[in-house]
């Protein structure tokens, strides 16, 4: 068997990146009180709209951009179904991810085998060639020191902003928050918009950099995995990395093993990340008392101003 | 302005109305669409809706509506209990796989065995390969409150691996040439869940599938355990003050929901389907979902629903090989039929007013 | 000097004219109570004046000039700050954080902690700006509602009803924080049902019924009896009880505690208790102390040791709610909508919730759809419960009608033992005097009958046996008669400083 500790540490952080960004768009929704179950339907819309844009434009960047476009409209239906027309969150989720996955494959009719523009890593001067460290951490793409961004960014703006505060409110008790004057139905659709942009970019990673190409299905489930890693990561943000790279190690490992020919047949190998993605939200919701703690209290429920 | 009024008592003509309203919305969109797409919307609405039940092909059509039916609406009606009662098993499409191996993998077992008793051992064995993978994520549930919706679908994806290891490994067809495929029920009479009367689509799978409609009626309708599923699901702790116990709800649901969609899956293995392989998983459990949703998570309802969703997937069929349009537009078509109905739902427990701008 | 002018201010809802040409002043510096049943109006009316709903006419005018907030946030600016009485609170947040919320440009986190410390001490309110507010007694959740409003400066200062959930050494700090800020110039208004209060704090009382002002008074000029009459509109009888002697004790509790499955939640402590035929043993306790969760624990709701609970001798602390109906211990829990009735379900589906077993409502788990309708009529029937018909969901009804529903429910399945939390939470003083002549009467009859309250003057008034409930910890029963309620103040472990 032979596989590279440190080129195993520089793909499993690719292969989390795209569930990473979707992880860190869900918890701000979720923070909000919503529940998005729609994460997978907005990935892979976001993945082949962000695959037309960059095969089109030739450009990444652009494709990157219009991944998150397009998952933020298509969030944008999940936000008036649930925020306007107050129907239930899991099903609309549900709904969103079934039609994502068909328009996606409609979409994609006509791009499968297609090569995308390929995108460039970052340019640290040099520090990609220290051994050991380089490629770890000196050797990616922009997107993987985004997506660290952006959680630092959430983190930030739950924490020490008053808008944070005000989000935080709103999805622990939505009643105080209107009685208060806060506008919890356009606050939450803000929010829903920023978890659908951050799906798609999750989405464009996996199809431009990730495997890259399109195929129809390709998320796998990567959007239930993204929801299932807010959950472990008990709503704080800087879990998530630590969720995603767990589960992203998983990946890898299995991958590996498969290709260095071990005696477990294929099939049994894949299984694996759903495997521990089973086993880590298991263990992350024994502890009752702790999960109903973290967890916003409004998260799911319905808000209608009757008064 | 358009403001929301809640209603004190639901409208019950709405219940009936909205799934039709919601049909028609969907028709019209997805009219646009195919517009966009180049092809004569109002062709291919009638391709989809008409031709299936009264085209020139209909004699073969409709049988294949009823084949399509029978597992939608199996499956759908285990689905329903639960959704109503808010424990949402959305891994039904697992459940339904591995009904089918573990029903399928009894019957290779007996090959060539030729015993009346082989079919009705396979239902059962399908059933419980179903409960099983729908009682792991109640048990990981009540144990340690894990969510069963990400649990249940995290199955699913473990089911596919298992039918692929299955059928790449010991359920193998051996005369098969190496192909990921198991020996075909079709050369195993008794395990094979034939046409009852030729040309009809009718096997024991849609026999049962009705036999199981008129149950959950009864169920839903007459019987206190219908009642203490909606109670469940509108108010919980009404339904904890009544004695009924959160955990065994989540139990029968799930465990119920999983033996139908297992069941589901063995008489589609063994019929319409006729052996197990890796492109056996059709997504019959997810369309279930809309089925379900479709049919207001009523027995009657769903009858209905699963029927429709039939002649959605014939009609896919044909707009397929009639104007080339690609087999994911029919998905689309059917996830904005569940779009729609969530949105026109809002007509059950809303009324719409129209206020002036400004005094709202 | 005229701080607020309401004129001729309507607003209706589909179905209910909430207020109906509603007009009154309040005056600077004036402590002005806004007096009415459950359902009168008040509500409403002082959500227009926040802003959290517009008036269909009428107008208002602060300080002489025209005042038509569009949100609380325009009413904040203006001076107008509220404390409300479901607190809007966010349990998970701390006590910095949930006042910041209400302010329009909070300080830096450090400033406001100081300021929170400087106006507590100065009001003598303790409060703690780092604890979490879901820590938090009901008595101390309300002070952080007043100093988030404190904090703002306010020129007029509403309250509604905030004296429910205060033992009674509370109220009077309460009181002298009122008072004092009076004195410095704000107008408060005072809304409650509460007369004796109203007498004691408040300098002229505007009187709500079915939202119209039936009146204007001076309350010290006014005894509690009058000023009732025009609240209610009518004249009200006491519930009286016939007989007073005791048989066996029908339910005994031990020693029982139990965890609360609430991280909020409070834990009970062994708790003991025998409750004899015959007897009404009253609970009070201000809320948050245990109340729910010895309610789940007697229901069945929630499971304790087996040998915990004994109904006539039998252990019963590992049956659930349905084993416990058939032994004849019923019961009634505090919330309306949600928990003693579906609210979108029918009344003759609400009978089976307690009523499937006990009252034999069906056949091999088959539904007898006639015997629970004739079920719920005789219940509309005997409780006088004001519905179009059984078929209308339970949240269609007013709170007074569905809690005599749900009252009526239990009753009528005669039971042995009924335990009751809070039996006229929100109810208007009629159908109140209704459901506590019905537990009377089912003592009289031979039940025992528990009633968990926080309303003292109940208490007082139907109890035979009194305990009362703090922090999880029951006192040990003792005869009603001659508790005074300065005794009651301080069973309830008095205000926390």
């Amino acid at each position: 068997m032979d596989i590279s500790i440190v080129s195993l540490i520089a793909t499993l952080i690719v292969a989390a990146t795209p569930i990473l960004l979707a992880a860190t768009g869900e918890l701000i929704v979720e923070k909000a009180g919503v529940l998005n179950l729609g994460v997978e339907g907005m990935m892979i819309v976001g993945a082949i709209s962000g695959f037309i844009a960059a095969v089109n434009t030739s450009s990444p960047f652009m494709g990157f951009v219009m991944a998150a476009v397009a998952g933020a409209i298509l969030s944008y239906l999940f936000a008036i179904l649930t925020q306007v027309l107050l129907a239930n969150q899991v099903a609309s989720g549900l709904a969103l991810t079934l039609f994502g996955l068909g328009l996606a494959a409609l979409m994609g009719n006509s791009y499968s085998g297609v090569k995308p523009p390929s995108t460039p890593k970052m340019e640290w001067f040099g520090l990609a060639d220290i051994p050991v460290v380089g490629p770890i951490l000196f050797n990616h793409d922009l997107m993987v020191y985004f997506s660290i961004f952006l959680v630092f960014a959430v983190w930030v703006f739950l924490k020490f902003t008053r808008g944070g505060l005000i989000l935080r409110a709103v999805g622990e008790n939505h009643d105080a928050a209107h009685a208060l004057g806060y506008k919890v139905v356009r606050i939450r659709v803000l929010a829903i918009l920023f978890g659908g942009a951050c799906a798609g970019l999750g989405g464009a990673y996996l199809s431009l950099i990730r495997v890259p190409q399109w195929t129809e299905g390709m998320t796998a489930g990567a959007g239930w995995i993204a929801l299932a890693i807010v959950v472990f990561a008990s709503w704080k943000p800087w879990r998530l990395v630590l969720g995603a790279y767990l589960f992203g190690g998983v990946t890898i490992l299995q991958l590996n093993l498969q290709a260095s020919g071990v005696d477990i047949p294929v099939s049994y190998l894949s299984m694996a990340p759903y495997l521990v993605t089973i086993l880590v939200l298991v263990i992350m919701s024994a502890d009752r008392t702790r999960a109903s703690l973290n967890a916003p209290a409004s998260l799911g429920k319905i808000f209608h101003a009757s008064s | 302005m358009i403001r929301l009024e809640l209603r004190t008592d639901p409208s019950r003509a709405m219940v009936a109305l909205t799934p039709l309203l919601a049909v028609l919305a969907t028709m019209i969109v997805g009219g646009l669409l195919f517009a966009t797409m180049g092809k004569n919307p109002f062709e291919a609405i009638r391709m989809i809706f008409w031709d299936p039940l009264f085209g020139e092909f209909a004699f073969y059509y409709r049988g294949q509506i009823l084949i399509k039916a029978a597992p939608l609406i199996m499956i759908a009606l285990g689905l329903s209990f639960g959704f109503r009662a808010g424990i949402w098993n959305i891994g039904a499409e697992g459940q339904f796989i591995m009904g089918a191996v573990i029903g399928g993998a009894t019957g290779l077992a007996l090959y060539p065995l030729d015993s009346f008793i082989v079919f009705p051992l396979m239902i059962v064995m399908g059933a419980f390969g179903g409960f099983v993978w729908g009682m792991i994520p109640a048990f990981l549930k009540i144990k340690f409150n894990a969510n069963e919706i990400l649990v249940s679908l995290m199955l699913v994806y473990v089911a596919i691996n298992f039918l692929s290891g299955m059928v790449t490994g010991v359920l193998r067809n051996p005369e098969g040439f190496n192909f990921p495929e198991s020996r075909s029920f079709q050369n195993f009479p008794a395990a094979n869940n034939a046409e009852l009367w030729a040309g009809t689509g009718i096997h024991w799978g849609v026999l049962m599938t009705l036999g199981l409609v008129i149950a959950a009626y009864l169920m839903l309708t007459r019987h206190i355990f219908g009642f203490n599923i909606r109670l469940a699901g509108q108010a919980p702790r009404a339904a904890k003050f009544a004695g009924v116990s959160p955990n065994k709800m989540i139990a029968i649901c799930l465990g119920l929901s999983g033996a139908l969609a297992g069941m589901a899956g063995l008489f589609e293995v063994t019929g319409p389907a006729g052996k197990l392989s890796t492109t056996f998983p059709v997504g019959y459990g997810f369309t279930a979902i809309i089925v379900a949703f479709l049919g207001r998570l009523h027995p009657v309802g769903i009858l209905l629903a699963g029927l429709l969703l039939a002649v959605t997937y014939v009609g896919g069929d044909i707009i397929q090989s009639k104007l080339s349009l690609p087999k994911a537009s029919i998905q689309v078509f059917q996830g904005m039929l569940l779009f729609f109905l969530l949105a026109v739902d809002v007509l059950v427990n809303f009324r719409i007013r129209f206020a002036k701008r400004g005094r709202a | 000097m005229t701080l607020i002018d309401l004129n001729g201010l309507t607003k209706a809802y589909p179905g209910v004219i909430a207020n109906d040409d509603v007009s009154f002043d309040i005056d600077v510096g004036e402590v002005h109570a806004l007096l009415g049943e459950n359902g009168a109006g008040k509500s409403t009316l002082v959500k227009m004046i926040y802003g959290l709903v517009k008036p269909d006419s009428g107008t208002m005018t602060f300080m002489g000039e025209p005042f038509a907030p569009a949100e609380p946030r325009a009413a904040r600016l203006a001076g107008v700050a509220m404390v409300f009485q479901h607190f809007s609170l966010f349990e998970a947040l701390n006590v910095a954080e949930n006042i910041a919320l209400g302010m329009e440009n909070p300080p830096k986190p450090q400033v406001l902690s100081e300021r929170i410390r400087d106006v507590s001490t100065k009001y003598g309110l303790t409060l703690d700006p780092d604890r979490l507010v879901g820590d938090l007694s009901v008595g101390e959740r309300q002070r952080v509602e007043i100093i988030r409003c404190l904090l703002q400066d306010p020129k007029l200062l509403i309250m509604d009803e905030p004296t429910s959930v205060l033992t009674p050494q509370e109220v009077d700090v309460l009181f002298k924080t009122l008072r004092r800020l009076r004195d410095e110039g704000t107008s408060i208004l005072y809304i409650s049902h509460k007369l004796e209060e109203i007498k004691a704090l408040c300098e002229r009382a505007t009187i709500l019924r079915r939202g119209k002002v039936v009146g204007t008074c001076i309350p010290k000029d006014e005894t509690a009896k009058s000023m009732a009459e025009m609240m209610v509109g009518a004249k009200l009888m006491t519930p009286k009880k016939s007989k007073t002697t005791f048989g066996d004790v029908l339910l005994a509790v031990d020693g029982m505690s139990l965890k609360s499955l609430d991280p909020f939640g409070t834990s009970l402590k062994n708790i003991t208790l025998n409750l004899r035929a015959g007897e009404v043993m009253g609970i009070a306790g201000v809320a948050g102390n245990g109340q729910d969760e010895l309610m789940l624990a007697l229901s069945g709701e929630a499971l304790s040791d087996a040998d915990g609970i004994t109904m006539e001798g039998a252990a019963i602390g590992q049956s659930g709610p349905t084993d416990r109906r058939l032994r004849g211990l019923l019961s009634a829990p505090e919330e309306r909508l949600g928990h003693a009735a579906a609210p979108d379900m029918s009344l003759i589906e609400n009978t089976l919730l307690s009523g499937f077993h006990r009252q034999k409502l069906g056949r091999r788990g088959f539904v007898n759809k006639a015997g629970a309708e004739a079920f719920a009529q005789k219940i509309v029937d005997e409780f006088d419960v004001r519905t179009p018909s059984v078929r209308n969901v339970a949240k269609s009804l007013s709170g007074g009608n569905l809690q005599k529903f749900v009252v009526g429910r239990e009753v009528l399945q005669d039971p042995k033992v009924l335990v009751v939390n809070q039996p006229t939470w929100g109810v208007d003083a009629a159908a109140a005097a209704a459901i506590r002549q019905s537990l009377l009467e089912l003592a009289s009859g031979g039940a025992g009958v528990i009633v968990i309250s926080q309303d003292l003057d109940e208490l007082m008034e139907i109890s035979d046996t009194f305990a009362v409930l703090s922090e999880g910890a029951m006192s040990t029963p003792r005869p009603a008669k001659g508790v005074t309620v300065e005794e009651i103040g301080l069973m309830m472990g008095g205000t926390k400083v």
